[in-house]
This record gives C-alpha cells, sequence and structure tokens, in this order.
C-alpha cells in the first residue's frame, strides 16, 4: 500500500521543523562553544583600543565608521558622490545623522 | 479522530490538485523559496553580526578625541593632552598612532597601528590573519612597505593575530612607534587620536560637552556611539540589500497576488464540481486554506533551512560578492549563530499569512455563487 500524499506532507513538515529546532539547539551549542573567540576577540579591543569591525577595507569610512569624517562619504572633492560599493550596504552611523 | 480524517482527506484533494498544476506551482514555490531565503539570510547575518558587535565592542574606548581641521580628521599634537588630562572625571589619557596604508602590489588597504603594550620590537610586524592570506606571508617573512620619503622599508613578520579575532584583527599591521612615523610620515609630536578612560561613565556626557569648550576644535566620540554605530549600520531596512529585496518582494507580491486572487477558469470549474457533488463551502474554503498553507509553509521553512545554512554554514557565500566590494582584503569570520524567535515570527506573519489569507477569499466568493453557473464559465 503506498503512502498518502498526507503522511508525505506532514513528514516533510515535521522534518523541516525537526531542522528548526535542531538550528536553535545549534545556535545555543556554538554560542557556548565560541567563548574563547569572543574572548579572543574582547582582548584584542581592550589592549589595542579598538573601535570597529573589520567588515569592509575598501573605503577608510566602511573601515572605521564609528571614526568616520563628518562629511563622509563625500569627502574625496566637493561635490564628489559616494562610489565604494560597500558604502551603499550600510547606513550612516546614529552619531553623524544626528548632527 | 473524524475531524482529523476530514482534514487529511481535504489534505490528499489538495496536494492532488496542486500535482495537477505541477508546472505553475513548482514556480510559483522556488520564487517563495528565493524571497524567504533572501529576507531570512539578511535578517540571520545582520542579527548575528550585531550581536556580536555589542557583546565585544563593550571593550572599547570610553571616550576617543579626535582633531578636525577644515571637517576632516587631523593629527593631534602632544600639546592636547595636557589640556584634556586636567578635565574633572579624566582617569587616563592614551594617544594613539594608527593609520591607513596601500599596499599597491595587491591593491590591498591595511590599518597600522602601534600598540603600547607589549610594544613590538623595532624592525618587525605582528600582521592580521587577513594580510597573511592576501600577502601569503608567514612568520620570519620579510615584507616590503614603501615609505613617505619614497624608500622601501622590510619588516620582518614576528607573529600573526589568531584568526579567531579576524572579525576585529583581519587587517591589522602592528609596528613600532619608529617603524610607523617612517612609513606614515606621521611627525614626531603628533598622533591621530586620543582615548580617554573615565572615572564614572554615567559622568560622559558632561566630560564630553567639558572637552567639546576646552578644545573646539575636537570631536569627542563616546562608546555609546560606537556600539550605536553597530546597532543601525546594518539596519535591514535599510541600504542597498533592501533596494534590491523590495524589488524581488514586490515581484513575489504581484506574482503571488495574481495566483493567488484571481483563480483560473479551471480553478472555478473544479470548484464548480466540488459544489455539485456535494462539498459544502466550509469545506472548499478548507481545501484552499490547505492549498495556501502547503504552498507557503513548505516556502518558508525551506528558505529558513537554506538561509541558516548559507548564513552560519557557507560563511555568507552568496552575499560574499556584494559585501567585498572593491576590497582586495576580505576578513573571513564565521559568525556565532543566532536567532531571535520575535524575528522569525515576523518574517512568518509577514510571508506565510498574507499569501493564505489572498488565496481564501477569492475561492470564498467563487465557492458561495451557483455551481451550476460556475461550471458554465
Amino acid at each position: 500500500m503506498s503512502a498518502r500524499k498526507s503522511d508525505i506532507f506532514i513528514l516533510f513538515i515535521a522534518l523541516n521543523l525537526s531542522a528548526f529546532l535542531f538550528f536553535f539547539l545549534d545556535a545555543l551549542s556554538m554560542q557556548a562553544d565560541t567563548q574563547k573567540k569572543l574572548s579572543e576577540e574582547r582582548a584584542m579591543i581592550e589592549k589595542l583600543g579598538l573601535t570597529d569591525l573589520c567588515l569592509f577595507t575598501d573605503a577608510r569610512y566602511m573601515r572605521h565608521p564609528s571614526m568616520a569624517d563628518l562629511n563622509t562619504p563625500f569627502q574625496d572633492h566637493p561635490t564628489s558622490i559616494e562610489h565604494f560599493p560597500s558604502g551603499t550596504l550600510a547606513e550612516p552611523p546614529r552619531h553623524l545623522r544626528l548632527r | 479522530m473524524n475531524r482529523i480524517n476530514k482534514h487529511r482527506n481535504i489534505l490528499d484533494f489538495t496536494l492532488s490538485s496542486l500535482l495537477r498544476r505541477k508546472r505553475k506551482n513548482t514556480a510559483l514555490v522556488l520564487v517563495y523559496i528565493l524571497v524567504v531565503f533572501g529576507l531570512a539570510s539578511v535578517l540571520f547575518s545582520t542579527q548575528a553580526l550585531k550581536r556580536e558587535a555589542c557583546s565585544i565592542l563593550q571593550r572599547s574606548p570610553e571616550v576617543v578625541i579626535q582633531r578636525l581641521v577644515a571637517g576632516r580628521h587631523e593629527l593631534i599634537p602632544t600639546s592636547y593632552i595636557d589640556k584634556i588630562k586636567d578635565v574633572r572625571g579624566v582617569q587616563t589619557v592614551k594617544r594613539r598612532l594608527w593609520g591607513y596604508y596601500y599596499d599597491p602590489t595587491v591593491g590591498a588597504n591595511y590599518t597600522l597601528m602601534v600598540p603600547d603594550d607589549p610594544a613590538v620590537a623595532e624592525g618587525t610586524i605582528v600582521i592580521g590573519k587577513g594580510v597573511a592570506r592576501t600577502l601569503r606571508a608567514e612568520k620570519g617573512d620579510l615584507l616590503p612597505f614603501k615609505a613617505n620619503d619614497g624608500f622601501f622599508v622590510s619588516l620582518e613578520v614576528g607573529d600573526i593575530i589568531s584568526s579567531d579575532s579576524e572579525l576585529v584583527s583581519s587587517d591589522l599591521v602592528l609596528m613600532n612607534e619608529g617603524d610607523f612615523r617612517q612609513i606614515t610620515g606621521v611627525p614626531a609630536g603628533y598622533f591621530t587620536d586620543m582615548v580617554l578612560s573615565v572615572r564614572n561613565v554615567k559622568e560622559l556626557p558632561t566630560i564630553a560637552e567639558k572637552i567639546r569648550r576646552l578644545a573646539p576644535d575636537t570631536r569627542p566620540i563616546v562608546k555609546d556611539d560606537i556600539l550605536r554605530t553597530y546597532e543601525t549600520i546594518f539596519d535591514w531596512r535599510g541600504g542597498i540589500l533592501l533596494v534590491i529585496l523590495a524589488g524581488a518582494i514586490m515581484a513575489f507580491i504581484i506574482f503571488a497576488w495574481d495566483k493567488a486572487s484571481g483563480l483560473s477558469s479551471e480553478e472555478r470549474k473544479e470548484i464548480g464540481i466540488l459544489k455539485g457533488i456535494g462539498w459544502e463551502t466550509s469545506d472548499v474554503i478548507l481545501m484552499k486554506f490547505w492549498e495556501g498553507t502547503v504552498i507557503s509553509l513548505s516556502s518558508f521553512l525551506l528558505g529558513c533551512v537554506f538561509a541558516y545554512i548559507h548564513i552560519f554554514y557557507a560563511s555568507s557565500a552568496l552575499f560574499e560578492p556584494v559585501l567585498k566590494g572593491w576590497a582586495v582584503l576580505y576578513p573571513k569570520f564565521r559568525l556565532i549563530p543566532y536567532i531571535d524567535p520575535l524575528q522569525l515570527a515576523t518574517l512568518f506573519f509577514l510571508t506565510v499569512i498574507p499569501y493564505t489569507v489572498a488565496t481564501i477569499i477569492p475561492s470564498w466568493r467563487a465557492a458561495t455563487v451557483d455551481p451550476d453557473s460556475v461550471m458554465r464559465l
């Protein structure tokens, strides 16, 4: 006797939900395992007085967004427009927008 | 038990009905999965990044003082330290020497920095993993740097920073003060900026205001500003990602709305026949509810599963070309997975519920009219 279509669908949903549950548990266990990574990062920040994450290295205002000039990103010459691709990905820091 | 059996029978019928229009529904599910995958990938990566940034940047300096000239970050002379260290509430003032170096041989940008404690020996450097990878450099190698006067300075790689901290140190080149000044041309007595520690963090805004009054050409950046930078910088509601996703989402909404709200003549006929053989209006609506649920729930679950694998197991491989931009040196880090159930629920309500509702309404309209007239269409 072949399986009913509804059984196959319910099994498919159950498998997906199990994957979800696995991801939640995986996220929790990885958070516990990565304490060494976090403490290395914290130590590096404290030792060198770092202020930013190294996410983009093309433009200096994207390498250190929190330290960016107030005229960023129109910095190269008057009326210059933003030309670094990474600059279009992120929002300007809040403390620059509020000024 | 009867109720469950009824639902299972209707679900069986719905699945057979969906399989009859295999091509159309497969295309719909694939587009649906792609939209959920895109949204969930952005959601997962920004959440994980923000969480990690907020957790580690708690150790960043309490105040950074920059000097500005013509709106630009300018070198700060040592005399400013004497001015600022006497401000009430300031505990320590440290000078920082750092800058950027463009390596023309590979086209990469590095961040040069002079650590205080422990200082790097003259003639040697400590490099981040990203620099080592870009230059294929190993411990003991000599790396040439073009100095400000045009001559080359060769520095020996004394150590490579562990990959565990690559998220903050990938492009760093740590060196001695003398080497730094020779390469960058920063004259003696000048520094890049200053970092302060204060006795009471609650006094930070007052201290920052005092410094602004004492040295009007300076800009104090407090730790809260640094932390908030990463809370808002990857707001998924902003930036080009939203523009790309908005286009995809709009196309999907039109596609789904057309598919869900406008019943095809075949589907109308099907409803008419079902009503003709004795199905109640409620049964037809139940069937359409299951149809919407099968498509949207399957797409939502698969989209999220693929997004999790993409972000946390495949290191956001599909986003890499976008994130890289023009950068030659690209940090390789694995994000610590974090799932925010509230955001996942929001994504569920934004993607699953509207589609399911949009499927039910037109079928309810079709199911309430006379079966004979529907079949004659």
